[in-house]
């Protein structure tokens, strides 16, 4: 019932979106939605903030409360409102320029309060809005146009930076695997505390043009054929496993959520009254 | 009336001030000549139900604040000089998205790290231009520690009526000096609150003004107005739109709900300008000086009054105009180089002469050294 979707959580005369055929951004947008619809969140209840870039440009067509902030501030913003009203589901959707480079720092602060927010972010290796330059996690030796030789900077694992910097839920998708985005969306917001979904997107237009990877279905056959789920790891044989991306869930634990340790300072005022 | 008397400092009056106004909500980043603000606010907010938070840096305080006041609850920052550079971006965000925020600056010497301990007035143009594009501002300037607290509540008060940024900038000296003041009991202050769309969700325009309204209607996140904010520009259903006409609408209509309404943001006092022949403008810890300079100057019967500014943003032409109008020789008095005296020169009669004395050495500027100016270079007692 897709169209039914559309119509319950989309605003439809918002559409059609700005983004490019074949990208894969798209597919994490209806994934995200898929999973408010699986939990049945009620919309007031749901707010969701990004920063600047292709994939930013989300929020705008979801009908919920939607925030378009700065570019790589919106884990700030949303550290404010999740603060101000610990009753909302807050959702940040950042591509990987916005939260890696640019908003790096927020991302590492807001995985070490384990702030209950539910962070996806749309991966596509690359700063697509701006037209192709090379972010974070444009894997090294690959183009953009600020790489015309090739990059030598070193990419980030943003999974492992984010459970190193204290996020206790981390998966990992791609935008070929859409259910498994839907998934692992569903239990990080169930998550009290900071969760951070990467999704593996493509860009077509720039990344893949650059760095003559096809078409979008032959950039999606590659997150098919490159990533192996993780609960068939210990299954294969270590040669199979060179250069693959796990994806899955990658980790999960219990941590005292940032807001509730506020309210109980809060609460502790109260009782000394 | 048995209100409160207590010696508190100027950092202290303002965060006083800003839960009077109902401060529910406080992001910030330590930075000398700020940091009781922050620490005031630490122990003080959760007593009362609000909170607060050490964010990683200043923009992403200032962003927290947006986000807090977006979802209802009236918030501030305070930093000072490098602090206030990194706030810049968002403070722009805060005025094309028109959400409500105070921003207190405590000046210290610049540029970049400067005189971190020392009194400055170096921040005026920046509070005005600091972030980029045309954009609405109100900024405030108290002299004493009450004033701190008064216009603490105002600074809220201003921000909700005109969903607008509004910064309230301190120097050293008043930031860290120590009076008494009196407190109002909860009832007397006159606090006001945004206001609040009351249609039905289906019919809320959250970038249209009602009839009769200055501004448009927030609601908060979670309200039941599911409504989108953005920094691009944006027609009145709050949506992204490249349309030139929306695009110049939008700006005017920023600029002139603050260009509108300018009486009711004028704030200043005129001291001894009756019989003055010249005129002091000065504003902050300096005014303090200016002032015992007029009463020296008055002991040897030069007849000086002074000017001084409590809200240095939107800029006082009217009452400039006025006062060059009558009075024939002022000297603009500030810690800076020549900032405000621009302004000043910019708006006087042309046949009043505006001189400028302006210090940079990270000390108070002192009555004897204004006094001996105006003997000086304005009245040219000495050998000119
Ligand atoms: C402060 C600031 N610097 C730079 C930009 C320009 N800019 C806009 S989007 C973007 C990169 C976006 O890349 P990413 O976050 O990976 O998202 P994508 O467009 O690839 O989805 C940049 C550099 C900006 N808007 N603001
Ligand atoms: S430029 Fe790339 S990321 Fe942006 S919409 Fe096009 S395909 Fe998607």
């Amino acid at each position: 019932m897709p169209s039914k979707l559309l119509d319950k959580y989309f605003r439809m005369d918002k559409l059609p979106h700005i983004w490019c055929p074949g990208c894969g951004h798209g597919i994490i947008m209806k994934a995200i939605v898929d999973a408010i619809d699986k939990m049945g969140l009620e919309k007031d209840k749901v707010c969701i903030v990004s920063g600047i870039g292709c994939s930013s440009r989300a929020p705008g067509y979801m009908d919920f409360n939607t925030l378009h902030t700065t570019h790589g501030r919106a884990l700030a913003f949303a550290t404010g409102i999740k603060m101000a009203n610990p009753e909302l589901h807050v959702i940040v959707v950042t591509g990987d320029g916005d939260s890696a480079a640019i908003g790096g720092n927020h991302l590492i602060h807001a995985s070490r309060r384990n702030i209950d927010i539910t962070t996806i972010i749309f991966n596509n290796n690359i700063y697509g809005m701006t037209g192709g330059q090379y972010s974070p996690t444009t894997p090294t030796g690959e183009k953009g146009t600020t790489a015309p030789y090739g990059n030598i900077d070193k990419d980030f694992d943003l999974c492992k930076l984010s459970k190193a910097a204290g996020a206790t839920y981390v998966g990992r998708a791609t935008a070929y695997h859409a259910k498994m985005i839907k998934d692992l969306t569903i239990k990080g917001i169930q998550n009290k505390g900071f969760s951070i979904i990467e999704s593996l997107s493509v860009c077509p237009t720039y990344y893949g043009r650059k760095n003559k990877k096809g078409d979008s279905p032959d950039m999606m056959k590659t997150l098919k054929n490159n990533t192996v789920n993780i609960k068939a790891v210990d299954k294969l044989d270590k040669n199979k496993l060179e250069n693959k991306i796990i994806i899955g869930e990658l980790y999960s634990s219990k941590e005292d959520e940032y807001t509730e340790s506020y309210q109980k300072i809060i609460d502790s005022m109260q009782e000394g009254r | 009336m048995n209100n409160k008397a207590k010696l508190m400092q100027g950092n202290e009056a303002c965060v006083e001030g800003a839960l009077a106004a109902g401060m529910q909500f406080y992001a910030g980043y330590p930075i000398t000549p700020s940091t009781e603000i922050a620490e005031i606010s630490a122990l003080k907010l959760p007593k009362i139900g609000g909170k607060f938070i050490q964010m990683e840096d200043e923009i992403s305080s200032m962003a927290a604040i947006i986000g807090a006041s977006l979802a209802g609850k009236k918030s501030m920052t305070a930093t000072s000089g490098p602090g206030f550079s990194l706030k810049q971006e968002n403070i722009g965000y805060a005025a094309i998205t028109e959400v409500p925020c105070v921003i207190v600056n405590v000046q210290r010497g610049g540029p970049s790290t400067g005189l971190p301990t020392s009194p400055s007035q170096g921040d005026v143009m920046q509070a005005r231009w600091g972030t980029h594009g045309d954009h609405p501002v109100i900024a405030l300037t108290p002299a004493s520690v009450k004033e701190t607290f008064d216009l603490t509540v105002k600074a809220f008060n201003y921000a909700e009526k005109y969903r607008t940024p509004v910064m309230l900038i301190l120097d050293e000296v008043i930031g860290h000096l120590r009076e008494k003041v009196e407190t109002p009991n909860k009832d007397e202050a006159e606090i006001i609150d945004r206001v609040k769309p009351t249609c039905d969700p289906k019919d809320y325009n959250p970038y249209e003004v009602e009839d009769g309204d200055i501004v448009p209607r927030m609601a908060s996140f979670g309200d039941g107005y599911r409504y989108h904010v953005t920094g691009l520009v944006h027609d009145k259903t709050g949506f992204p739109s490249n349309d030139s006409t929306i695009a110049e609408n939008l700006v005017n209509r920023l600029m002139n709900k603050i260009g509108d309404n300018i009486d009711d943001i004028s704030n200043f006092e005129e001291y001894v300008l009756d019989d003055a022949d010249i005129a002091i403008i000065a504003y902050g810890s300096t005014a303090r000086s200016a002032k015992s300079a007029i009463q020296s100057a008055r002991e040897q019967g030069i007849k000086v009054g002074l000017f001084r500014p409590v809200t240095i943003w939107p800029f006082l032409d009217k009452q400039i105009r006025h006062l060059t109008n009558k009075i024939k020789k002022v000297i603009v008095v500030e810690m800076n180089l020549g900032q405000y005296v621009l302004e000043v020169e910019r708006v006087a009669n042309k046949d009043c002469e505006v001189f400028r004395y302006g210090r940079v050495n990270g000390r108070l500027i002192t009555p004897d050294e204004i006094l001996e100016k105006i003997k000086g270079d304005v009245l040219c007692l000495a050998n000119c």
